[in-house]
């Protein structure tokens, strides 16, 4: 089972570049989507069968593989834009930092003080260069809905930490990990909805006018 | 366990006082301008009111000590709640003033009137009464940071009710500023207190060890964390600007209660340690002479009827610091009768300044509302308009001014007596500093009275100086009612101090965390006070009614105040405001910093001549905004961090991030 958690987890980092790569927003809401859903079935390759992980295995995918995405596509159809155009990092040095990134995660997660069933697992790497190259779209993009994307992967990479966290993961836990997605999702979308109505433009870089003087 | 019992009773008192006052803001949320809504409201608060200071007297009477830990599993450890004598005693002025507020509102905030702006008020004066009462409770440091927080924010809301006014979003701004400024430091001292005792929890009273370097940053700290929300002199900045341009019976609380909850903190925090250095009581002693002293010169120079109040709970806060810097200096000295006097006149002020310092807001209020200013120079003849209003005016300003047969008399008369008591109690440098205190009384009483003939003059004897500002009528009854109950208050404590010597007691065994209580009435004259008291009170009845038979007598003719002989007098020949208080203001120009205006006349025959003072408020414009704009100018370069850019902004997050990685994983 762990060799099948591994290789859906090294379908998760590839995702993470497809993410990075692209500059047409569709796609990258879709990887999202598709890394939201095996990020959904892997609670279950993990940890022994129970009614409670059928209901979170199904949570999860409705919320990260369903729902937050139509909201975002929505949200891109609304806007009436397509893609990503000058990014503040562009693809290139996006992709060549993210394969950095997940390296440097791999020899981070090989120093850290973990626990001794956890060792040699690829959960922990691959959740820090998922962390990462969610930050990583965050910082590079200009457009409000990429930095949305940023978020939803930097979401999944603590929630690949989490599955490591919990042995039966507490539905508190994962509740509220849900919960906090939804949030951030629906604030931003509040955000996207007044900078396109303010400013007649998703580009956030124009939110510096708002700085204080 | 009967008292474990009544305890209990007494904490489900408060429970229902909080949750009375922290739902009496809902009624007009859901019926916007329905002034039946405002009505119940009002009378949740009342509710509350009634039932916390059947609490509090309670309490006070028959102190239990009673803490309940809350649930755990908080962060920073379970919190807990306590009930002991001195929460109750400042729990009493919360009560009082918050419910004679929601009183006053009824008539000075009609909800039919401000269909927008009274659900507002309404919902955050309950707010801010209700983290009030829960602050006096809560026994967790970091609990404490919370509703402290809760309680700052809901008194910003309400002192902001009029928004549209650029200069009610000037002071909010202000009063944000300070109050987080405040927050801050409250911070640094929780945590030193918590590197000290090993706990989140109130330490007991008397345990902590006050020398070394630690307690001396905790009493610097809480010195000034509590000191800028209590607005002592060089740190009350936010005081003037916040209490004016808020709604008046939102200053009233604010002036009464929200100013003592740093006298609180300090008193709680000091109550702590046990034999305090010297310096710390000298410290405390000089910073409230200079508040007090400062405080009622600046008072005398304004022209803002509720900028000059809001300056004379500086000058009052000030008196409180001076009975609070001698029970210091008794502790230190180890006499304990200086602690005694100089620890009940403080606590006693506090109630007292709660009581007169918001009826005279309330007075204020009246007179604003119905004359539709707040400029004492187009002011006047108030008096003959609200009559009631005037008497309950006179009422306070009377208290204030340390005159007997009212309450500040007997509070101040305390702190006098502390004074008198350390040149016997411990002689020496140190034992001759609390001696100092008492010329420095008499000269803020003296200040006070002329201020106060000054406010009471201008306002409310003499001619209308303007016809646009004509007062109407007498306000409405729950106006009238709301100071009536506070002039009472005044008269009582006045008249019949022996009522609250027992409770001072108690709390003085609270601060101590236990012991044999000094004997208040064996210090302070209690017989005579009241004798003396009636007595005026009966002669000054006997004059009223002496006079009003004879002018029943007697035929009379109505002419214009202080005519002075002229045959057409005008209003333009009264003493002006200014005209009160030049020659005083005169005197502390050094420290005031008076901006004059004035065309003087000149030659044989003059031509026009005009006087104009303003008052600055000197300590915020020629010494921290200049500080501010230098720090400005210095940090250009800093500045350049914040650039508006969210991205940059993202990876100054990750890079603290990967810096907090390496340091931890190191």
């Amino acid at each position: 089972m762990t060799a099948l958690a591994d290789q859906l987890l090294v379908l998760c980092l590839l995702l993470n570049f497809a993410v990075l790569g692209t500059s047409r927003l569709a796609f990258s809401v879709r990887a999202v989507a598709l890394q939201g859903v095996v990020l959904g079935v892997l609670p279950a390759l993990v940890h022994p069968f129970s009614w409670h992980l059928v209901a979170i295995v199904a949570g999860i995918i409705l919320v990260k593989g369903a729902a937050i995405p139509i909201l975002i596509v929505r949200a891109i159809h609304k806007a009436d834009i397509q893609r990503e155009f000058e990014p503040f990092i562009g693809y290139i040095p996006s992709l060549v930092l993210g394969a950095l990134f997940t390296a440097l995660a791999f020899i981070f997660a090989a120093r850290l003080p973990l626990a001794p069933e956890h060792e040699g697992l690829l959960f922990v790497p691959a959740s820090l260069a998922t962390l990462m190259c969610g930050f990583l779209v965050l910082m590079g993009r200009r457009k409000a809905i990429s930095q949305v994307i940023g978020y939803l992967v930097m979401e999944n990479g603590i929630f690949i930490f989490g599955l490591l966290l919990a042995e039966a993961m507490p539905v508190m836990v994962e509740a509220g990990a849900l919960l906090d997605l939804l949030v951030g999702v629906f604030v931003m979308g509040i955000v996207i909805n007044h900078i396109s109505r303010e400013f007649s433009s998703l580009d956030t870089s124009r939110l510096s006018t708002l700085r204080e003087e | 366990m009967a008292t474990g019992g009544l305890a209990i009773n007494c904490f489900v008192l408060f429970c229902l006082a909080v949750a009375c006052q922290g739902a009496s803001g809902l009624p007009l949320l859901f019926s916007r301008g329905s002034n039946s809504a405002q009505r119940l409201s009002a009378f949740l608060m009342l509710a509350g009111s009634c039932a916390g200071s059947a609490g509090a007297l309670w309490a006070l009477t028959a102190p239990v000590p009673l803490s309940f830990a809350l649930v755990s599993g908080l962060p920073f450890g379970p919190g807990s709640l306590g009930i002991d004598a001195l929460s109750a005693w400042f729990l009493l002025p919360v009560f009082l003033v918050t419910g004679a507020s929601a009183l006053f509102a009824l008539g000075y905030w009609p909800a039919a009137q401000n269909p927008d702006s009274a659900p507002r008020v309404t919902f955050f004066l309950g707010l801010l009464a209700a983290s009030l009462t829960t602050l006096l409770l809560v026994r967790h440091l970091v609990l404490f940071l919370v509703v402290w927080e809760i309680m700052a924010l809901a008194a910003w809301f309400a002192l902001c009710t009029e928004d549209e006014k650029p200069e009610v979003r000037d002071a909010g701004i202000l009063y944000l500023v300070t109050a987080h400024l405040g927050v801050l430091v409250l911070f640094a001292m929780v945590s030193l207190i918590a590197s000290l005792t090993g706990s989140y929890l109130f330490p007991a009273p008397g345990t902590l060890p006050a020398q070394g370097g630690l307690a001396m940053a905790i009493f610097i700290c809480a010195l000034i964390g509590f000191g800028l929300k209590a607005g002592v002199m060089p740190l009350h900045v936010w005081l003037p600007s916040a209490h004016a341009n808020a709604p008046s019976h939102i200053s009233a609380v604010l002036s009464g209660v929200v100013l003592k909850m740093g006298i609180y903190g300090m008193v709680r925090i000091f109550s702590c340690f046990v034999a305090p250095p010297p310096w710390w009581g000298c410290t405390v002693l000089v910073l409230g002479a200079v508040s007090g002293v400062v405080g009622v010169a600046f008072a005398i120079g304004q022209h803002d009827l509720k900028r000059l109040l809001a300056y004379h709970s500086i000058e009052n806060i000030g008196i409180i610091m001076i009975g609070l810097g001698c029970a210091l200096l008794g502790q230190s000295l180890s006499a304990p009768v200086l602690v005694t006097l100089g620890l009940a006149g403080a606590l006693l002020h506090v109630l007292n300044h709660a009581t007169f310092k918001a009826l005279l807001f309330l007075g204020a209020g009246a007179v604003i509302q119905a004359a539709g200013t707040r400029e004492i120079e187009v002011l006047g003849g108030a008096g003959r308009r609200l009559p009631l209003t005037g008497l309950f005016f006179l009422t306070g300003a009377l208290a204030i001014c340390g005159l007997p047969p009212l309450n500040g008399f007997v509070s101040e008369l305390m702190i006098y007596l502390a004074g008198f008591a350390s040149l016997q109690s411990s002689p020496g440098l140190l034992g001759a500093l609390p001696v100092l205190a008492v010329p420095v009384l008499a000269l803020i009483g003296g200040l006070a009275v002329a201020c106060f003939v000054k406010v009471y003059g201008v306002v409310f004897l003499g001619e209308p100086r303007s016809p646009e500002h004509l007062c109407a009528g007498e306000p409405p009854g729950s106006m009238l009612a709301s100071q009536a109950l506070l002039a009472l208050v005044c008269v009582l404590i006045g008249v019949l101090p022996l009522c609250v010597a027992r409770p001072l007691e108690n709390v003085l065994i609270s601060y101590r965390g236990g012991g044999e209580p000094q004997a208040l009435v064996s210090l302070l004259p209690f017989v005579r006070i009241s004798l003396v008291a009636m007595l005026l009170v009966v002669l000054c009845a006997a004059v009223a009614l002496w006079l009003r038979r004879r002018s029943a007598r007697i035929p009379t003719t109505v002419s214009r105040t202080w005519g002075c002989g002229y045959l057409q007098p005008t209003p333009r020949m009264q003493y002006s405001a200014s005209s009160f208080g030049s020659l005083l203001v005169g005197w502390f120009s050094t420290v005031l910093r008076p901006e004059v205006h004035k065309v003087e006349p000149t030659g044989s025959f003059p031509g026009p001549a005009a006087y104009r003072s303003h008052l600055p408020e000197t300590a915020l414009e020629r010494v921290f905004l200049p500080l501010l704009e230098y720090l400005y100018e210095k940090s250009a370069l800093v500045r350049h961090l914040q650039h508006g850019k969210l991205n940059l902004y993202i990876v100054y997050t990750f890079l603290t991030l990967v810096v907090l990685y390496v340091l931890t994983t190191r």
